[in-house]
Order: structure tokens, then C-alpha cells, then sequence
């Protein structure tokens, strides 16, 4: 136990001394938030989808969380390359449980990334429609978190240079972000786009997320969210567990 | 303290370590001497669990690395050859962190802290991040954290690789001190022949993965006809240079290297 809180507290000390990094990662939200939020306004709205900003605030919170969970998990290349991985690795603590504290760790720092652009969504003009179920929104906040943590951790686990992590960033965590209905309505899509919709994990957040906050344009149930992302957290947590099992230096 | 017996590693059509056997008791100063690629490092991470060996037996005080992992990594303290420490993190929350993966109770963790701080003179520096720190301070943090959780086996790969004479010759002092306050054995590597002859109680000579002489070093000199380390070095390995290529990891740290400035 004492393991998996010290590595949990090393990631949050890393958070929040990196105050640069912080105000420079709230710039891609805010540009997602402020430029499309009231620029496809008019549009969107003459498409009787009422407000844009209130569609999307949710996805950006969404994108935040996604993009802080994943960055967490890959900075284990960094790491590995500045060699404090391979102290956490001959330490007599079992991997898992040094698995456990950096991938917890590193979706604790992505809420509180995801909670501050939250803040600024309601600076910018977004409103949650219902208070009592803020706290819902947090627990999709939480279990985005994990799920791309522990799917960060899995690749993290195998990269050996920068070069790999551009390939990710563009083929994978982009992808995964404009597919997750973020942007767009996930409604009367073209059948193949539908399809691939339904696979990506952030759909369900997005949606849950969504829903939660605004309670408008749900494609799935909240059930559904909740149930699909449980699983698909487990199923990632344990392939990051093996493999970061499997690493060697 | 160490045993090995036929230790054998291949990486597939290459063999890294090729059948070496050595004994190290309680207490001793032990050094692995050998040019670039020897197989030195591929030793110790045999040794720290770090590695599966390919064939042969590895002891350490008595446990074996490839089944009790967990507590073979209690009994020993590494210093890397090149460094492991958080830059984000204090001195004392390195030695903090350290503590707590080791098990060692808080009290004792604090009080370790302080006299390793105190010896390796980094006690009033240890609220400053430690990318901060010189090259130096830094090996000198390292080589504090591997004695933190009072370790059986110190190991050092090639622990002062880019330091100026002024750091070796203080890090040595400590390390010997240690040896003989706290009788840590200790594992080192080096390519330095004054370092090695003027630490070590033993020295073995290793080229090519396999253990060529070993002996102390006067019993090298001895061996070879040789007035010094050195020229019994060269003469047991011969005088060819050996080139080792960079990996990503080099690379990345070059360009890494490049952004901070």
C-alpha cells in the first residue's frame, strides 16, 4: 500500500510543480472550446441542436481527461529514458502494485486537469442543467481517466523512442478523440462512421459525460456508459499490468 | 555473498556473458575490470534481477534472483551507470521514495537520510530539485539512496564515469567507509585502472563475456610480468578498441539534452 501511494503522490508533486506546463495545456481546450464553441454556433444551432457550447464543453472536458491520461501513461518512455524507471524496477515492491500507483496517479492529475478546463468551460458561458448530478459527471471524469491511463501505461510499457509516440499521438489518440462524438452528434452518421464510433471508448465517456452535465443529445444510456467503460477499464488495466510485467531493460 | 557458477547470457545470435564463475565473501571490495562491451553490465542486471540469465546459477546471500526476485531486491543497493533519480523531485524525496519501496520504517528512513545527506554533504541542498543538481551531487545522491535501506551488496557500474578527480577521490573515501562501518560488499565495475587498483580487494579481468584473470592486483601485475594495472590490463586483453553503437536511448537523451538548453 505504501508503495502505490508514494508513486500515486510522486505523479501529483510532478503536476503540480510543472505550473508552465499547466497553463500550456489548458491552450488546445481552450482553442477547441473557444474557436469552434462560437464559431459552429450559428450553424448548429440552425440545425435546431440548440446551443454549441453547451454541446461541446463536455466533449473538451472529455478530450482534457483523454489527453492527461494517455500523456501520463507515456511518460513512462521519459522514464525509462532519464533511467528512474529501472529504480522503481529492482525496488522489492511487486510490479503491479508500481503499476497500480502510476497508472492511479496519473488519473488523478487527469481529473484535476479535466476539473480545471470544467472551470473554465462555466467562465466561458457553459452551464451544467442540473447540480445534483455534477457528481456524476465526475465518476465519467474518473473512469475516462483510468481507462486511458492504464491504456497509456500499456503502450508507455513498450515504446523505446519519440518516434513511437508521434505514431500514437496521430494514430491513435487523435482518432480516438474525433470519434468520440466530442465535436459532432453521434446521430444519422454514415454506417461504417457509426460503427467505429461504437469501439471507441471515449464515446461512452463523452456520451456519459454529456449526459450528466447537460442531460440533452444522449446517443447511449447512462447504464450503458457506466457498464462499458467498467469493462473496458478492467480489460485495459490488465493488459497494462502485463505489460508493464513484461518490460525490461 | 555472491556466487555464480557457468553464468551464460545470449541476446539472440550473440553471447553477452559466456560462462563465468566467481565468488565474492561478506566484506569485500570487489571489481569487475574490462573494456566496452565485456559484459560487465550485463552481469550486474543478471545479478539484480534485472536480466534472465540464458543457463547457469546465480546466488545471492544465499537466495536466488531468477525465483525470490523480491527478496534478493531487499538485500541490495544498485548505483546505475548512468542516472536514476527523479529530477522533479527533491534530494530528500528521492531518499524518501527510495525508503518507502524498501520497506524501511519511517523512523529509520529519516534518520538514514539525514547521516547519508550529512556524509555525502548534500544535507543543506536537500530541498532543491535535484535536476539541479552538478554532475556530481547527483552520483552522490545515487550512491547515498543504494546505502539508505542498509544493503548486504552495494552494486556500482561504473560509478564515476564523467566525474572530476576531486568527486572520484571523495566518492571512494565514502564508499570505503562504508564497507568498513556498515561491512556492505561491494559489487563495482570500472574501466579506471588506478580506481580499481586502489579499491578493490579483488579484480577480475573480463573480455569477450568471459572472466580472463582474477586475482588481486598484485597478483595480476604478478601474473602478466607487468610493472602496472594497466599494462596487465592491456596485455590480457590486448590492445584493439572496441566500439559499443549508440541506442534510441542515447539518441533520445542527446535531443532531450538539446531542449533544456
Amino acid at each position: 500500500m505504501h508503495a502505490i501511494f508514494i508513486l500515486w503522490l510522486r505523479e501529483l508533486k510532478k503536476y503540480t510543480r510543472s505550473r508552465a506546463q499547466i497553463v500550456a495545456s489548458l491552450g488546445q481546450p481552450l482553442l477547441y472550446l473557444l474557436v469552434l464553441g462560437f464559431g459552429l454556433g450559428p450553424v448548429f444551432q440552425q440545425a435546431g441542436n440548440g446551443s454549441y457550447l453547451q454541446f461541446v464543453a463536455p466533449g473538451v472536458i472529455g478530450m482534457t481527461v483523454l489527453f492527461t491520461s494517455v500523456f501520463s501513461g507515456i511518460a513512462l518512455l521519459f522514464d525509462r529514458q532519464f533511467g528512474f524507471l529501472k529504480e522503481t524496477l529492482v525496488a522489492p515492491v511487486p510490479r503491479i502494485r508500481i503499476m497500480i500507483g502510476r497508472t492511479l496517479g496519473g488519473a488523478t492529475v487527469a481529473i484535476l486537469q479535466g476539473t480545471l478546463i470544467f472551470v473554465v468551460c462555466m467562465i466561458a458561458g457553459f452551464r451544467p442543467v442540473n447540480l445534483a448530478s455534477i457528481p456524476l459527471g465526475f465518476v465519467f471524469m474518473a473512469l475516462i481517466a483510468v481507462v486511458f491511463a492504464a491504456l497509456g501505461t500499456a503502450i508507455g510499457s513498450g515504446l523505446q523512442d519519440m518516434q513511437g509516440f508521434q505514431l500514437i499521438m496521430n494514430f491513435l489518440v487523435l482518432p480516438i478523440f474525433f470519434l468520440s462524438g466530442a465535436l459532432y452528434p453521434l446521430h444519422n452518421l454514415p454506417k461504417a462512421l457509426a460503427a467505429v464510433t461504437r469501439i471507441d471508448p471515449l464515446s461512452y465517456g463523452v456520451d456519459g459525460l454529456r449526459g450528466a452535465l447537460t442531460g440533452r443529445l444522449m446517443v447511449f444510456s447512462t447504464t450503458t456508459d457506466l457498464l462499458a467503460l467498467l469493462l473496458i477499464a478492467v480489460g485495459l488495466l490488465l493488459l497494462g499490468a502485463w505489460r508493464f510485467s513484461k518490460i525490461e531493460i | 555473498m555472491i556466487r555464480v557458477q557457468n553464468l551464460v547470457k545470449k541476446f539472440a545470435d550473440f553471447t553477452a556473458v559466456n560462462d563465468i564463475s566467481f565468488d565474492v565473501p561478506k566484506g569485500e571490495i570487489f571489481a569487475f575490470l574490462g573494456p566496452n562491451g565485456a559484459g560487465k553490465t550485463t552481469t550486474i542486471k543478471m545479478l539484480t534481477t534485472l536480466l534472465p540469465p540464458t543457463s547457469g546459477r546465480l546466488e545471492l546471500n544465499r537466495l536466488d534472483p531468477t525465483r525470490q526476485a523480491n527478496a534478493v531486491r531487499q538485500q541490495f543497493g544498485i548505483v546505475f551507470q548512468d542516472p536514476s533519480l527523479d529530477g522533479d523531485l527533491t534530494a530528500a524525496e528521492n531518499l524518501e521514495l527510495h525508503g518507502v519501496l524498501y520497506h524501511v520504517p519511517r523512523k529509520v528512513r529519516h534518520e538514514r537520510a539525514e547521516m547519508l545527506l550529512k556524509l555525502f554533504e548534500l544535507w543543506d541542498r536537500k530541498d532543491t530539485l535535484v535536476k539541479k543538481f552538478s554532475g556530481g551531487m547527483k552520483r552522490r545522491l545515487e550512491i547515498a539512496r543504494g546505502f539508505l535501506h542498509t544493503p548486504k551488496i552495494l552494486f556500482l557500474d561504473e560509478p564515476t564515469l564523467g566525474l572530476d578527480p576531486q568527486s572520484r577521490n571523495q566518492l571512494w573515501t565514502h564508499v570505503r567507509r562504508l564497507n568498513e562501518t556498515e561491512q556492505v560488499t561491494v559489487f563495482l565495475t570500472t574501466h579506471y585502472m588506478e580506481e580499481a587498483d586502489r579499491v578493490a580487494h579483488r579484480i577480475a579481468v573480463i573480455d569477450h563475456g568471459k572472466i580472463v584473470a582474477i586475482g588481486t592486483s598484485q597478483e595480476l601485475r604478478q601474473r602478466t610480468n607487468t610493472e602496472s594495472l594497466e599494462d596487465a590490463f592491456l596485455s590480457l586483453t590486448g590492445t584493439t578498441i572496441r566500439d559499443e553503437t549508440a541506442n534510441s536511448s542515447d539518441q533520445l537523451r542527446q535531443m532531450v539534452q538539446m531542449w533544456r538548453r
